[in-house]
C-alpha cells in the first residue's frame, strides 16, 4: 500500500509564487512608466485589495461578517489627521494611526465578539455610527465640513503621488503576506475549522474566541492602515466620506463576487470591482445599483464566488493556505490527483 | 423636565413599531433583516406617491400600501430568505445587505435626494396636540403613534398566543423540524410571518413619514433605532420591545439635553450599556435575541 502524500502546493502553485513576485516588482517600478492619474488608480487598486483581503479575513475565514468596517477606515483617517497635527510625519502617522486602530480594535473585540451572526453585523454598525457622531465632536475636525491633511502639501505633488503609491503597494504586499502566513500556520488550520464548524473547532480544542480576536485586530489594522492612505491620497478628511457604510458595501460585494473564504478570491474580487469602477463609476446611482444587485445575486446563485467555484471545479490553488491529502486511489492516474480525490484536510489545530 | 420625559414615551411607541418586525422575523427565523429600514423608508415613500400623485390620504393609502407590504414580505422570504437561510447563517445578513443597497439606491434614483415628509398631507394632525395637567402638551399624531403601537403589540400577541396560525409560527421559531414533524407547514409559517412583519414594516415607515421627514437613505438610521430598541427590550416578549424603544427614546432625549448633537448618541450609549449589562451579567436575559449558548463565550 503506497503512502498517502500530503501536499501543501503544487506545480501552479509554485509557478505562481514566481508569479506573484514578478508582479510586485513590476507594479514597483511602474509608476517610471504610468502617467500621474494611472498612478494614482493604481494606488486606489492596492488600497481596494487590502480592503478585500482584511474583510475576507474576518468574514470568510472568522465567520464575522461585519457591516460596520467603515468604522476602522474613518478612525485610520481620523488619527493620522490628529497626529499630523501633533506635528509628527504625515507619512509615519498614516502607519502609527493604523497601530492605534488595531490597539482600540481590541477592547472593542473583547466586547462585540460575544455576538452572533446579525447581532454582531449591526453591533458593528452601531459602533460605527456612534465613533462617526463622536469624531463629529472633534473641533479640529470641525463636525461635518472635516478638514484635510495639510502638512502633506510640503510635498510636492509628484513625490507625495509616488510616495502614497510605493507606501500602498508595500502595505498591501505585508498585509497579504502576513495573512497568507497566518492562515498557512498552525494559526491557519484552527481559522479554517472555525469557518467550517465553530462548535466542531471548539470541541477539538481550537481557541475559537482568541482566533477570531485576532482576525478581528488584524482586519481592523489593516482597514486602519487602507484608510490612512485613503486619506493620504484625497487629502480632505470628511467624516461622512469616511465613516460611509458604503465602504463595507464595496468589501462587500469584492469579497462575494471573488470568492468568499479563499485568499485568491478576495484579490480577484477587487480587482475586479475596480475595473467595474473604472468603466462605470460615472453612471452614479445605477452603478450602486447594479453593485447591490449584483452581490445579492452572488450571494443567492454563487455563494461561494468566482474563484470558490472555479477552485471547486477545476481544483485551482494558485496560493494556498491549506493540506492537501492525496489518496493513491488511482495508481494509473498519472497526471495527478483529480479534483474530487484531493481535499483539503482540517483535522490539525 | 416633565414634558421631555412624557415626549420620550411616545416617541417610544413610534421605535416599539419599528422595532417589533425586525424583533418578530428574527425570533421566527432566525434572520435578522438587513433591509429593515429601507423597506420602512419605501413604504413611506409609497405613500408619499399616492399622496402626492394622486391625492390619497396617508391614511387611506395605508389600505393600499399595506397589503402591497404584506406581498414583498411573501416574495422576501419565498425568493431571497429562504434560499440564503439554506446557506448557513451568514449569508442572509448578505443578501439583505445587497437588497438594502438596491431599495437605497433605487430610491434616489426615484425621487431623488430631497427630504419629504407625509405631514403636509395629513392636515392639521401635524401640529395638533391636546394640554395635559401640568401645562404638557402632547401631540395628537404622537398619542395616535403610541396607541397603535401598543394595539399592535397586542394584536401580535394575541394572534400567536390565541390562533392556530400563530400557535404554528410559535411551533416553527421553536423548532422547525419538530413542528414538521407534527405537521406544522414550516415553510407556509415563516412566510406568514414574514408578511406581518412587513405590514408592521409599512405602517411604522408610515407614521415615520407622518412625524418627520424621510429620505432615500434613511433607512440605515431606522434599522439601527429598530435594532436597538429590540436588543434593549430583549425578544422573550413583545412588551419588551415597547419598554425597548421607550428607554432608546428617553436615552435620545437624556443625550439632547446634555449635548446638542447627544440625541443619537445618547441612544447608541444606552444600547451599548444595555447590552454591556446583561452579557456580563448574566448573559441569559438574552438569550432570545443573542443567542449565546452557554459555554461559547470563554
Amino acid at each position: 500500500m503506497s503512502a498517502t502524500v500530503i501536499e501543501r502546493g503544487t506545480a501552479a502553485s509554485r509557478i505562481a509564487g514566481i508569479g506573484v513576485a514578478a508582479i510586485i516588482l513590476l507594479l514597483a517600478i511602474a509608476p517610471q512608466f504610468l502617467s500621474a492619474g494611472a498612478v494614482d488608480r493604481v494606488t486606489a487598486l492596492f488600497i481596494y485589495v487590502i480592503l478585500a483581503a482584511m474583510w475576507n479575513a474576518l468574514a470568510g475565514f472568522g465567520g464575522l461578517v461585519s457591516v460596520g468596517q467603515q468604522v476602522f477606515f474613518g478612525l485610520g483617517a481620523y488619527f493620522a489627521i490628529r497626529l499630523a497635527n501633533a506635528g509628527l510625519n504625515p507619512f509615519v502617522s498614516l502607519f502609527v494611526s493604523a497601530i492605534i486602530v488595531g490597539a482600540i480594535s481590541w477592547p472593542i473585540s473583547l466586547f462585540m465578539l460575544r455576538l452572533k451572526n446579525g447581532e454582531f453585523a449591526i453591533g458593528m454598525w452601531v459602533i460605527a455610527a456612534l465613533t462617526h457622531l463622536l469624531v463629529n465632536l472633534d473641533r479640529l475636525i470641525q463636525g461635518e465640513t472635516g478638514t484635510s491633511l495639510i502638512s502633506l502639501n510640503v510635498y510636492d505633488a509628484s513625490t507625495r503621488r509616488m510616495t502614497i503609491y510605493w507606501l500602498a503597494l508595500a502595505s498591501m504586499t505585508a498585509l497579504l503576506a502576513i495573512l497568507f502566513g497566518l492562515l498557512r500556520g498552525s494559526t491557519g488550520a484552527a481559522i479554517r475549522a472555525i469557518r467550517d464548524n465553530e462548535d466542531a473547532a471548539a470541541s477539538v480544542g481550537v481557541r475559537v474566541t482568541g482566533t477570531k480576536r485576532l482576525l478581528f485586530v488584524l482586519a481592523a489594522f489593516g482597514i486602519g492602515v487602507a484608510g490612512a492612505l485613503w486619506l493620504a491620497t484625497s487629502i480632505t478628511f470628511q467624516p461622512k466620506t469616511y465613516f460611509n457604510v458604503q465602504w463595507t458595501a464595496y468589501m462587500i460585494f469584492m469579497v462575494l463576487v471573488g470568492g468568499i473564504g479563499t485568499f485568491e478570491g478576495a484579490i480577484l474580487g477587487a480587482l475586479l470591482f475596480f475595473l467595474i469602477e473604472t468603466w462605470f463609476g460615472g453612471t452614479g446611482v445605477w452603478y450602486l445599483i447594479g453593485l447591490g444587485a449584483t452581490a445579492l445575486a452572488f450571494s443567492l446563485l454563487l455563494p461561494r464566488g468566482l474563484w470558490g467555484t472555479l477552485e471547486e471545479r477545476f481544483g485551482w490553488r494558485l496560493l494556498p493556505v491549506g493540506y492537501r491529502v492525496r489518496l493513491p486511489i488511482n495508481a494509473s492516474d498519472t497526471t495527478g490527483a483529480s479534483p474530487a480525490q484531493a481535499t483539503t484536510s482540517r483535522e490539525k489545530a | 423636565m416633565m414634558n421631555q420625559i412624557v415626549q420620550g414615551i411616545l416617541l417610544g411607541g413610534y421605535y416599539a413599531l419599528i422595532a417589533c418586525g425586525l424583533s418578530f422575523m428574527f425570533s421566527v427565523m432566525r434572520i435578522i433583516n438587513l433591509a429593515h429600514g429601507s423597506l420602512a423608508i419605501l413604504s413611506a415613500f409609497a405613500l408619499w406617491l399616492l399622496a402626492s400623485r394622486f391625492h390619497i390620504s396617508p391614511f387611506l393609502g395605508l389600505v393600499i400600501v399595506l397589503p402591497l407590504m404584506a406581498v414583498i414580505g411573501w416574495a422576501l422570504q419565498r425568493f431571497l430568505l429562504e434560499r440564503s437561510a439554506r446557506g448557513g447563517a451568514l449569508l442572509p445578513i448578505l443578501t439583505t445587505f445587497g437588497l438594502a443597497i438596491v431599495i437605497d439606491n433605487v430610491l434616489f434614483e426615484q425621487f431623488g435626494a430631497d427630504t419629504r415628509s407625509l405631514a403636509p398631507f395629513i392636515g392639521s394632525l401635524s401640529y395638533d396636540s391636546w394640554e395635559w395637567p401640568g401645562s404638557i402638551y402632547v401631540g395628537k399624531l404622537a398619542v395616535i403613534i403610541f396607541v397603535a403601537a401598543v394595539v399592535l403589540l397586542g394584536g401580535l400577541q394575541l394572534f400567536l398566543t390565541h390562533t392556530g396560525l400563530g400557535r404554528s409560527i410559535r411551533a416553527t421559531s421553536e423548532d422547525p423540524d419538530t413542528a414538521g414533524l407534527v405537521g406544522v407547514d414550516a415553510r407556509r409559517a415563516n412566510t406568514i410571518a414574514a408578511a406581518i412583519a412587513m405590514v408592521t414594516v409599512g405602517l411604522a415607515g408610515a407614521f415615520l413619514g407622518m412625524r418627520a421627514t424621510f429620505d432615500p437613505y434613511a433607512g440605515a438610521t431606522q434599522l439601527l433605532f429598530a435594532f436597538e430598541a429590540a436588543v434593549i427590550g430583549g425578544a422573550g416578549s413583545l412588551w419588551g420591545t415597547l419598554i425597548g424603544g421607550i428607554v432608546l427614546a428617553l436615552a435620545q432625549t437624556l443625550g439632547a439635553t446634555v449635548h446638542p448633537q447627544g440625541f443619537l448618541i445618547g441612544g447608541h450609549v444606552a444600547f451599548l450599556i444595555v447590552l454591556f449589562i446583561r452579557l456580563y451579567t448574566s448573559g441569559l436575559g438574552l438569550r432570545g435575541l443573542l443567542g449565546l449558548a452557554a459555554g461559547k463565550a470563554s
